[in-house]
């Protein structure tokens, strides 16, 4: 099983003729990725990596079946094509854009709510099942197939989690960026409710980060609904307040969304916190 | 991106939002002489940073003592930044200070307004300790500020002059939507003693990904660069993140999240980071390269720590950039590389005179071992 992508998805590349739409687009399909289609505005009719390109979503879908799109349309655009996704009625949509205003995003999220359409980021890594899918830029040489399902949102942070676990013997059954902006479309939560949910993951590992209150939202929902084992990595304990670091989600300001703080939520929920990704390890180990 | 509070106050007042008479001054002598022409006055330090109030940066002044006052604030660092420039406003007979802000929810994900009779303090004390006195109620993105939600909160703050309190937050709210804002906030918003409505003081943060459309703020963000660490201007321009911090060992890392783990392992291993540097994903040779002169021209900085995970960033390039910028340096280097084509990467960096290391862990707690 997995959850959102396995070797089932078929998947359309929005911004395929771009450098990084290309390149991805190679590296995804190498992965084993079933790709249908690209679409960029005016690129129609042109081969990208042997993928056909199309210029609107709705035009790939009146040809043929697609139920996943992939983003790597510039900022100032990238908001229109999550639109323009969801209106032709593409359920998945996976946002790797980094730089979208958050005004867009105040707009976005409400319309794909109305229309039951699952968003993972923007600014994310995407989303890897070992062995079935991989659809956004992790690397792949990092996966190894198995049961733990990993929530994140950062980028290379999880990288180097999921390499740590692979090397120590541990698979994962799905791997998620949920993305580091202020307004991401899937939470915490409900990546814990799908892990939850799925008969193939049998522990998760949440990886988090200073900034909003998404962790202590998921404290709470773990401890009334998620009956697998979790274990937490929070960075940023050693952050100043009032400073963005890096990630535009990633700011303590007025003392809301320090680590301490979402540490000490966690772990009076039950939730099992590693300081280290190798402890992340030990700690899976003894589950 | 944050605004200084004299350019908020002009934005203020473009639209429609009355603000006290003020004057900026770069020198002792003009703050004095606006005093003089204000009589009584706020000399106000305007810098990038919050808890001015508290590091004595807000004083009142007569026309006697304004010269030894503005010279008490010019002689001001708060929280590592120099006073350069001070606004001289006009004192007020204040009746009444309210607490007016709007704000992103990042919880509802569209815009919150938030006002509150108990102003011109603390506010987030308020929120702590007394949060029913703070009114909320979020804005439909698509509907946008209604009439019955101002109606409410004017009623429930004991406002009798509805109408100029509606149009106050509409504007506030124009603003905030108008410049692509995460914040605009008004504390303390006073009445006077003669019955009208003042912003006493004002922010503005903009939303910097939306940058490339306020191309007004892209001027106000090049000229307040001067009040930035140069190192966070530099990073800034290659589209990197710098933030300084107060140890000394230099970081480069590839990500937010693994550049926030590396300054974690770095205390955790009883060391103190230098700066915050993330370079961001798919970055070039040049912008590593870039990355790691700019980290090592912070004066604080001993040894460099360099961590990168190659994923959509290839670490041949990578090695690339520091095998070229190294050569200029002289200054300890520690390395983690690893990902994407690393056997090409290490081929680069072979014979350099750099330790290498294979973990975050691993980086930080040799860093850390060298530099006692």
């Amino acid at each position: 099983m997995s959850i959102l992508v396995n070797e089932k998805t078929r998947l359309i590349v929005q911004g395929i003729t771009g450098h990084v739409g290309t390149l991805e687009t190679r590296l995804m399909l190498n992965s084993g990725t079933e790709i249908v289609a690209g679409v960029t505005p005016k690129k129609g009719g042109k081969i990208i990596e042997g993928v056909p390109v199309y210029d609107t979503v709705q035009e790939v879908l009146d040809e043929m079946k697609a139920d996943t799109s992939i983003i790597f349309v510039p900022p100032a655009h990238a908001a229109e094509a999550i639109f323009e996704a969801a209106e032709a009625g593409i359920k998945l949509v996976v946002c790797i854009t980094e730089g979208i205003p958050v005004k867009d995003m105040v707009k976005v999220l409400p319309y794909i709510k109305d229309r039951d359409v699952r968003l993972i980021g923007p600014n994310c890594p995407g989303i890897t099942t070992p062995g079935g899918a991989r659809v956004g830029i992790m690397p792949d040489f990092i996966f190894s197939k198995g049961n733990v399902g990993v929530v994140s949102r950062s980028g290379t942070l999880t990288y180097e989690v999921v390499d740590t676990l692979s090397k120590a013997g541990i698979g994962q059954s799905t791997c998620v960026g949920i993305g580091g902006d202020p307004l991401i479309g899937t939470s915490f939560i409900d990546a814990l409710g799908m892990f939850e949910d799925d008969p193939d993951t049998s522990s998760i590992v949440m990886i988090g980060e200073i900034g909003g209150t998404a962790e202590q939202e998921a404290a709470e929902y773990i401890k009334e609904y998620v009956s697998k084992p979790v274990v937490s990595y929070i960075v940023g304990i050693s952050a100043p307040q009032g400073k963005t670091m890096g990630h535009a989600g990633a700011i303590i300001s007025g003392g809301v969304g320090s680590a301490r703080e979402k540490i000490r939520v966690l772990e009076g929920a039950g939730v099992s916190v590693a300081t280290s990704p190798e402890d992340i390890v030990e700690k899976e180990k003894i589950l | 991106m944050r605004l200084h509070e004299y350019q908020s106050k002009q934005i203020y007042r473009e639209y429609g939002i009355p603000t006290p008479d003020g004057i900026i001054c770069t020198t002792i002598n003009e703050a004095e002489q606006a005093v003089r022409q204000l009589h009584s006055a706020v000399i106000k330090a305007q810098v990038l940073v919050g808890g001015r109030g508290k590091a004595g940066g807000v004083l009142k002044a007569t026309q006697d003592n304004a010269s030894s006052i503005a010279a008490q604030i010019f002689g001001l660092t708060i929280k590592g930044l120099p006073v350069r420039k001070v606004l001289v406003e006009k004192s007020m007979a204040i009746a009444n200070e309210y607490y007016v802000a709007i704000v992103l929810d990042r919880s509802t994900g569209s815009p919150l307004l938030m006002v509150s009779a108990s102003g011109g303090v603390d506010i987030e004390e308020v929120a702590r300790t007394t949060p029913h006195l703070i009114c909320k109620r979020s804005i439909d993105p698509y509907m946008g500020l209604m009439s019955h939600q101002l109606l409410y909160m004017a009623k429930k703050l004991g406002i009798d002059d509805i109408t100029a309190f509606s149009k106050l937050i509409r504007n506030l709210y124009n603003i905030y939507e108008t410049f692509d804002c995460t914040l605009v906030e008004i504390n303390p918003l006073v009445l006077t003693q003669s019955g009208h409505i003042i912003a006493l003081d004002a922010k503005i943060n903009i939303d910097d990904n939306a940058l490339f459309r306020q191309k007004a703020m892209q001027e106000l963000y090049i000229r307040n660069q001067d009040d930035l660490e140069p190192q966070e201007v530099q990073a800034k321009k290659l589209d990197m993140s710098y933030v300084d911090m107060e140890g000394n060992i230099g970081c480069i890392v590839n990500g937010a999240g693994l550049a926030l783990a590396t300054l974690d392992m770095i205390s955790l291993a009883g060391g103190s980071p230098a700066n915050f540097m993330d370079v961001r994903g798919g970055a070039d040779a040049f912008h590593v390269g870039s990355a790691v002169s700019i980290t090592a021209s912070n004066p604080g900085t001993e040894l460099l720590l360099i961590n990168m995970f190659g994923g959509l960033t290839l670490c041949d390039e990578i090695a690339q950039g520091i095998h070229d910028t190294l050569k200029k340096l002289n200054i300890p280097v520690v390395i983690r590389l690893t990902g994407t084509n690393q056997e090409k990467g290490w081929d680069i960096l072979h014979g350099a005179n750099v330790t290498v290391a294979h973990s975050t862990s691993e980086a930080a707690r040799i860093a850390v071992e060298m530099v006692q």
